[in-house]
């Protein structure tokens, strides 16, 4: 894969550095470690996320894209034995500050994750659960409108709206994971984040996910991890490499792909190893 | 084998494939010769192997098989309408099981309702709290409750319960059952939620939701028809206890009015009728144990019927 068929795909990233300055930072991470046990899987990670953007985090497996990303809606909370040093600030607040509700910070940051993980549900009250125990619906028709609003967004519709009430896991792959993105977006949280959304997809699912994110990042600020370079390149504005734990270059895609600061994104985004 | 193909294809196929299949067996010939010896004694054990086991199901079955005729065959000649509704008589009189047949419901409705809260519940926390040293006791101390012999629990409440009570009751048998369902659905329970995958838990947490809401609202709900037959299999197994309800529930001659009071059972009719000496209560604890194992058996069934829905 050259560099220049990185840059034709790039089409959505153009003129984003422009648009870059103007932005207010939406996510301020300063000096983060993060530990399972004993292993340090993060190390010394500092990074500004614009809002009403996409950055792509990208980087070879194992380099802790995944574990980043899970601290920013402190997911990794779940996992025993692990622990957090440094600082996350969303919207100028601190996320680990004791006292923070997690509860909260889940609303406001929604994710998506790798494997499409819709609850053994029907197709609306799938969409329904986030709305529901956060109480942020009044009426039964607003529920119902909010669902399918969210349902909309999310490209899926017209696929699902004459059966809202057969089982979410009758849909087909792609439709599973656009499900969970309505799911996500029902609540209408400020932040997604998105775990390799389209790794387990069809060409033409990933492609309807990727327009997706596109047109999201008009009302969100997004997130994304994924191992498919041409993927970072077609959605993102900005991109991160991380590589052993390490946050190596941030840029914007554009520059990323094509005039990459340090050496050794330049191999990896090449194909020279990873 | 180029050639061969296009032979096939300019429709020689029939004498193209047998050529093709001699050159292969001369080559397999050739390649095997070293190997045949240890090829047939791979066979031949396999063989032997194979027959063993099916010798070892044969015996499995037939056993089950013969015993479920046998109980038949004693059991049809005493068993009529008759027998299933009314409760017993004197010797000479006929009589039959209708108290027994109520009291083991009644007996198994008590347990139920005690004894399947408490194993869920219990399972619930194993599962999802149950990760620390305090958990890890609980669990050992729920292995250790499954292995206790059923009569042990029968005196066990007796002591607790009927000494106290100063009587035997239907509560107290209930309560013995119960004790026994307890493990049994617990372990059940927590294998059923732990086989829910973890991206569900996770899914629903992005979401905002509390732990306890994610238990009840998602992982429960997923793995409910897991539960559901854990539960039923419970019963089944409660359901041909005596020697707790000997201790218990003790038996009785009528139909039960109250719970506070003993009561009759499948089981311990059989116990009662089989040790008696008149031929005609033999014959009726034979119909009575073919009422029982219909019954364990149409529990049986409900159970597959359950585990079959499970993915839907």
């Amino acid at each position: 894969m050259s560099t220049s068929t990185l840059l034709i795909n790039s089409k959505f990233a153009v003129g984003s550095r422009a648009a870059l300055a103007e932005r207010a930072t939406k996510i301020a991470v300063d000096r983060l470690n993060f530990y399972y046990g004993r292993t340090q899987a993060l190390q010394n990670i500092s990074i500004k996320i614009p809002e009403q953007m996409v950055m792509a985090f990208i980087g070879p497996s194992g380099c802790g894209k995944t574990t980043f990303l899970r601290t920013l809606n402190r997911m990794n909370d779940v996992i025993p034995g692990t622990r957090v040093e440094g600082s996350v600030l969303i919207d100028d607040q601190d996320i680990y500050a004791p006292g923070s509700d997690v509860v909260d910070l889940r609303r406001k940051v929604g994710m998506v994750f790798q494997k499409s993980n819709p609850f053994p549900k029907s197709i609306f009250d799938n969409v329904a659960y986030g709305l529901r125990i956060n109480h942020l619906s009044a009426s039964k028709t607003e529920l119902e409108d909010r669902v399918e609003q969210a349902l909309q967004d999310a490209a899926l519709w017209s696929e699902v709206k004459d059966r809202l009430k057969s089982s979410a896991l009758s849909l087909s792959g792609g439709q599973q994971q656009r499900l969970c993105i309505a799911r996500a977006l029902a609540i209408r949280p400020e932040v997604i984040l998105m775990d390799e959304p389209a790794s387990a997809l069809d060409p033409i699912a990933t492609s309807k996910i990727e327009e997706l994110i596109v047109d999201l990042k008009k009302q969100y600020t997004i997130v994304i991890v994924t191992h498919n370079m041409q993927q970072a390149a077609r959605v993102s504005d900005l991109t991160a490499f991380f590589l052993l734990g390490k946050l190596i270059e941030v840029n914007t895609t554009e520059k990323m792909f094509t005039a990459p600061a340090e050496k050794v994104t330049e191999d990896y985004i090449t194909g020279r190893f990873g | 084998m180029e050639s061969y193909a296009q032979d096939s294809r300019s429709g020689d196929g029939g004498v193209a494939q047998i050529a093709i299949c001699a050159r292969k067996l001369t080559a397999c010939a050739t390649s095997m010769g070293a190997r045949s010896r240890t090829d047939r004694s791979r066979r031949a054990t396999s063989a032997v192997m194979t027959s063993l086991t099916a010798v070892c199901t044969l015996l499995a079955v037939s056993t089950l098989i013969i015993i479920l005729s046998y109980i038949a065959l004693r059991g049809i000649g005493a068993l009529s309408f008759r027998f299933l509704v009314d409760p017993p008589r004197p010797v000479g009189e006929g009589g039959g099981i209708g108290n027994a047949i109520v009291g083991s419901a009644v007996l198994l409705l008590l347990s139920c309702v005690v004894g399947i809260p408490a194993g869920i519940g219990t399972g619930v926390y194993l599962s999802e709290f149950g990760g620390g040293r305090f958990g890890s006791i609980v669990r050992f101390l729920v292995d250790t409750l499954t292995g206790i012999p059923s009569i042990v629990t029968g005196v066990f409440v007796y002591a607790v319960v009927v000494l106290r009570m100063k009587h035997f009751s239907a509560l107290a048998g209930g309560i013995a059952l119960a004790l026994i369902m307890v493990p049994i659905v617990a372990r059940t329970t927590e294998e059923m939620i732990r086989l829910v995958p973890h991206s569900l838990r996770e899914g629903a947490l992005a979401l905002g939701a509390p732990q306890w809401r994610v238990t009840m609202g998602v992982v429960i709900p997923a793995a409910a028809s897991g539960i559901a037959t854990g539960a039923m299999l419970a019963v089944a197994r409660v359901s041909g206890e005596t020697a707790p309800l000997l201790f218990t529930a003790f038996g009785s001659r009528f139909f039960p009015r109250n719970l506070n009071e003993p009561i009759a059972s499948l089981t311990v009719q059989i116990y009662n009728y089989a040790i008696s000496p008149y031929d005609e209560w033999h014959a009726q604890a034979w119909a009575a144990t073919l009422v029982l194992m219909a019954l364990i058996l149409s529990i049986n069934i409900g159970v597959r019927f359950l585990t079959r829905k499970k993915f839907s």
